[in-house]
């Protein structure tokens, strides 16, 4: 296939016109040793037909989420996409669109981002919203350098209650500067709020902790609140999106920074990428949020518009001093959660958000009945919840995709403390029939 | 009368009544919520929109019709590479057996995923000239900070933390302050005065603290630089390793290699040069690619094969973590794996060979009325001055940009590079015909002599767009950064 217009006949007078005999004489100043003196060892080229019996023919060597019941959660979710998002984020102008450099020309990306913004601020209760980062993990590892600029200390602590790959994201991105992170043990699935206590010092920017956390547990980010604050410190908290349909946002409790994974919120899982890294803070600390922010304003005939606003804290002006260097992010995934949010409504994500929390409870419930499972941990949950499994995980799991299911997620995987440990995302999307024929599948063991 | 295309907000449409999607009927028992979630239900419903599925589908149509993307017309923004997107690349990252996938489904049921991954991780390698790929980086950007982390990481492993990082003061903004977050010093490299690095700045610079250098090749000012083997030998000398910021690829696919001009690093912005559309702002993916020396130093997972042919995710032994959550923007990788096999190796060095003859071509055709301030072979872009214009009618380059508004194209890049006085960075790509080429050169050459006729036409300009010049001051200055409702307004 070629997607080049240009025919051979303008390309004679393109050369001609340039004033050399043959496209080589213009890689001219590459130096000869440098030259790749071999065509790319690259595969044939495919014409559309093959290629797209090669694309599906690849596509179903998987089995998907559509083949199976699955409970896989762990920062990836399988929830329902309506239909009208991908109508939405399909069309040309929005997806063939770059970053909006040009704003009279880009006003439909930025009045959608400042929608998303809106959207975010009120599901959050915060007071500004990115544009977006690249996903729930990154977006962690940021709110822990904002922590450090706008305290002006230099360690975390984070609670291992949160995500393990949020955690070694954080560590990674720490890795080279000054700020170090503080690991403190959870307990009963939660952070540990006397653990925090007893680290807490007046070098500590930041006290973080994810609610739901890892296990699908809810924290009392109150507490946590209070004892970051009276600290100096900033509470930064990793959310559920879908759960704050029903659940108290974290900005009822305090929290300064609230981030999140915002894959749920229209994304397909897409195996894990692109998912959407939600972001905000209190407007006080706006100039030391890493990231694009579109505002509102008026053009010079009085009418509405929008364009990308406090821009003086970015790479492109302030480079080695900018906030942040983030540059590309993933505005498309922050337009199908604002389609998304608009499409459910504040009745439809609460109805949605319930489904999810009231069919993770019934299962949870006949998973400890059929005393394969015990409950691992009391403190309350959402839509996700761990159980400790009393036999082998991988045997278990590995009969049951046989039959038909992703049985949760084995905690193992992440940690040796965890083994035993199994993790159950239930959305909306699971039918009581499936839940049944699984506990069946289960009692059947 | 007609409503403007944007200003009235989702949350303005629709009334309290309207629904779209509702939650499906409760199939369980339902849950006392506050006492499920340990008192922690929600008191007060978050203010989203009130609207019908008709509301939403014009409402976007709406916001779309105020855009401008590359099916809309020709988009030279130089350094961005926004060529035309194969639609087939769209629909296939759309097929469910990728898009339905979960990351932490076994490895046994998304060998389909994995042997894609595999093979573009292997495609990746071959066009970088280097051996070992990551796929987890989920940006340009988000790529240099995994490469020079890596890079990094082996230094230390060697007994050998070292303090500063060279940048060209030609180089894109994100590479300082990646250099800044990676916790390394910059020093900025002087051009010459054929826009290449300035070799005795250079080997002024070089010492033993240089960790590396990180240079765009070809420039961002569309220029080869001519003595990169010289350049990349004097690095090694010190010890110190040559990192490629791989956004202008798109110009030497298939004709030189990163790895062969000796870098040991190299980020591939896949969603510029393999062919992703650029979603209002991404996402996109920064796979990066390194020598065998610094494989073992890459974040993981990584894609292993094993030898009955089975894929595999594999973290490498000295691994720096993760940059992420999960594989990467396997969507993104998807569209980008398409598009290599629709090329194959001839059809990717063809691009490289027209995206450089357009850029060329088109350089020619605009020199008489634009000054071309480094005047030698381009690579894909190249990089016009608008100072005359200003000097003698006091139009600037921002004047120029927002009249070609008015004739329908998407400005160049302007005021970068830094170095070059009223910049207009120009990438037409490969998937612009000649027709287009000529008919941008001629509208330029139109706003030149506008610019001479009458300047306030262009200091008044654009004209026919959805809303005119923005006050950005006042967004600064009385920030309205989120919609509220009327009731949160007044308390």
């Amino acid at each position: 296939m070629r997607f080049i217009p240009v025919t051979c006949e303008d390309q004679a007078h393109m050369l001609a016109r340039v004033g050399v005999g043959s496209v080589d004489d213009l890689f001219a100043d590459v130096p000869e040793d440098a030259r790749l003196a071999r065509p790319l060892a690259l595969p044939e080229p495919m014409g559309e037909v093959e290629l797209s019996a090669h694309l599906m023919s690849l596509a179903k060597a998987n089995t998907d989420a559509s083949d199976v019941v699955s409970f896989l959660g762990g920062g990836c979710y399988d929830h329902y996409v309506p239909a009208v998002v991908d109508a939405v984020i399909s069309k040309p102008a929005f997806f063939t669109a770059y970053t909006p450099y040009q704003p009279e020309v880009s006003q439909g990306t930025l009045q959608a981002i400042y929608e998303y913004q809106s959207m975010i601020c009120q599901l959050t209760g915060m007071e500004v919203a990115n544009a977006s980062m690249y996903d729930g993990a990154t977006a962690f590892a940021e709110a822990a350098l904002m922590a450090c600029r706008v305290t002006k200390r230099q360690r975390v602590l984070v609670s291992q209650s949160v995500h393990p790959e949020w955690r070694q994201t954080l560590a990674t991105y720490v890795e080279a500067g000054t700020v170090t992170v503080t690991e403190v043990a959870g307990a009963d699935g939660l952070a540990d709020v006397e653990a925090l206590a007893a680290e807490l010092a007046d070098d500590v920017a930041a006290i973080m902790v994810a609610s739901p956390t890892f296990y699908g547990t809810l924290d009392d980010l109150g507490a946590l609140g209070e004892l970051a604050h009276e600290a100096g410190a900033l509470l930064v908290v990793g959310t559920n999106p879908i759960l704050l349909g029903v659940m108290e946002p974290p900005a009822t409790y305090g929290a300064d920074i609230v981030v999140a994974e915002g894959q749920p919120l229209g994304s397909p899982m897409s195996y894990g990428g692109p998912g959407l890294g939600v972001f905000t803070c209190r407007q006080a600390h706006l100039r030391q949020m890493p990231g694009r922010v579109a505002g509102r304003t008026t053009d010079v005939d009085g009418k509405t518009g929008f364009v990308l606003t406090f821009s003086t804290r970015e790479q492109h002006i302030r480079r080695e001093k900018a906030t942040s260097n983030i540059c590309s992010n993933h505005a498309l995934n922050a337009l199908a959660a604002g389609v998304y949010l608009s499409a459910v409504g504040r009745e439809g994500l609460r109805g949605i958000a319930e489904a999810c929390v009231a069919k993770a409870h019934y299962l949870e419930a006949a998973l400890v009945s059929t005393g394969r499972f015990e409950r691992a941990f009391a403190a309350p949950f959402g839509y996700e919840f761990a159980l400790q499994y009393r036999g082998d995980v991988a045997e278990m799991q590995r009969t049951l995709v046989a039959r038909g299911f992703f049985a949760g997620l084995d905690l193992a995987a992440f940690s040796p403390d965890d083994a035993g440990l199994v993790l159950f995302a239930v959305t909306e999307k699971r039918t009581r029939a499936e839940l049944d024929r699984f506990v069946g599948e289960v009692s059947a063991l | 009368m007609r409503e403007p295309l944007t200003g009235t907000l989702i949350f303005e449409r629709g009334s309290a009544e309207s629904r779209c999607v509702e939650a499906p009927a409760l199939d369980v028992p339902s849950v006392d919520l506050d006492s499920a979630l340990g008192g922690r239900a929600r008191t007060v419903l978050p203010a989203l929109p009130h609207v019908t599925e008709v509301d939403i589908a014009r409402h976007y149509e709406r916001l779309a019709s105020a855009n401008f993307g590359v099916d809309s017309g020709f988009y030279p923004l130089g350094s961005c590479t926004m060529k035309y997107n194969p639609k087939i690349d769209e629909w296939a990252c759309r097929l469910p057996g990728f898009a339905l996938t979960h990351p932490y489904q076994p490895a046994s049921t998304v060998q389909g995923v994995l042997e894609l991954m595999w093979t573009l991780q292997e495609s990746l390698g071959e066009i970088a000239g280097l051996p070992a790929v990551t796929l987890q980086p989920a940006a340009g950007a988000h790529g240099e900070l995994t490469g020079l982390l890596t890079i990094r990481a082996y230094h230390t492993a060697n007994g050998d933390p070292r303090k500063r990082v060279l940048v060209p003061d030609s180089a894109h903004g994100t590479n300082p302050a990646t250099v800044a977050m990676c916790g390394y010093e910059v020093v900025q490299v002087p051009s010459d005065e054929r826009g290449g690095v300035d070799l005795a700045a250079l080997r002024g610079l070089l010492d033993t603290d240089v960790a590396a250098i990180m240079l765009t090749n070809p420039n961002t000012l569309g220029l080869f630089e001519e003595n990169i083997l010289t350049i990349t030998a004097a690095v090694h000398e010190v010890g110190a390793l040559a990192y490629c910021d791989g956004a202008n690829l798109n110009a030497i696919l298939g004709k030189t290699r990163p790895g062969d001009m000796g870098f040991d690093a190299l980020h591939i912005n896949v969603h510029k040069t393999f062919a992703t559309p650029h979603g209002g702002g991404g996402p996109g993916a920064g796979p990066v690619a390194v020598t065998d020396a610094l494989a073992p130093f890459l974040p993981g997972p990584v894609i292993g094969r094993a030898e009955d042919g089975g894929f595999s995710l594999v973290t490498p032994e000295l691994s720096i973590g993760r940059v992420r959550s999960f594989l990467g923007n396997v969507g993104v990788l998807v569209r980008a794996y398409a598009y290599i096999r629709a090329l194959g190796g001839s059809g990717v060095t063809e691009v490289a060979e027209q995206a450089v003859l357009s850029a060329n071509y088109l350089k020619e055709v605009l020199r008489e009325a634009f000054p071309v301030p480094y005047d030698r072979i381009c690579k894909h872009e190249f990089v016009l001055s608008g100072s005359a214009l200003r000097k003698e009618y006091g139009v600037r380059t921002l004047d120029v940009a927002k009249r070609l508004l008015d004739y329908g194209f998407h400005p160049p890049t302007i005021y970068f590079p830094l170095i070059v006085d009223e910049a207009m960075m120009i990438e037409p790509t490969e998937t612009e015909g000649k027709g287009t080429l000529d008919r941008f050169a001629e509208v330029l050459m139109r706003i030149a002599e506008e610019a001479a006729a009458d300047p306030d036409l262009l200091h008044g300009a654009p004209y026919s767009t959805p809303v005119r010049r923005l006050d950005e001051a006042a967004a600064v200055k009385q920030p309205d950064l989120a919609w509220r409702p009327a009731e949160d307004a007044e308390a």
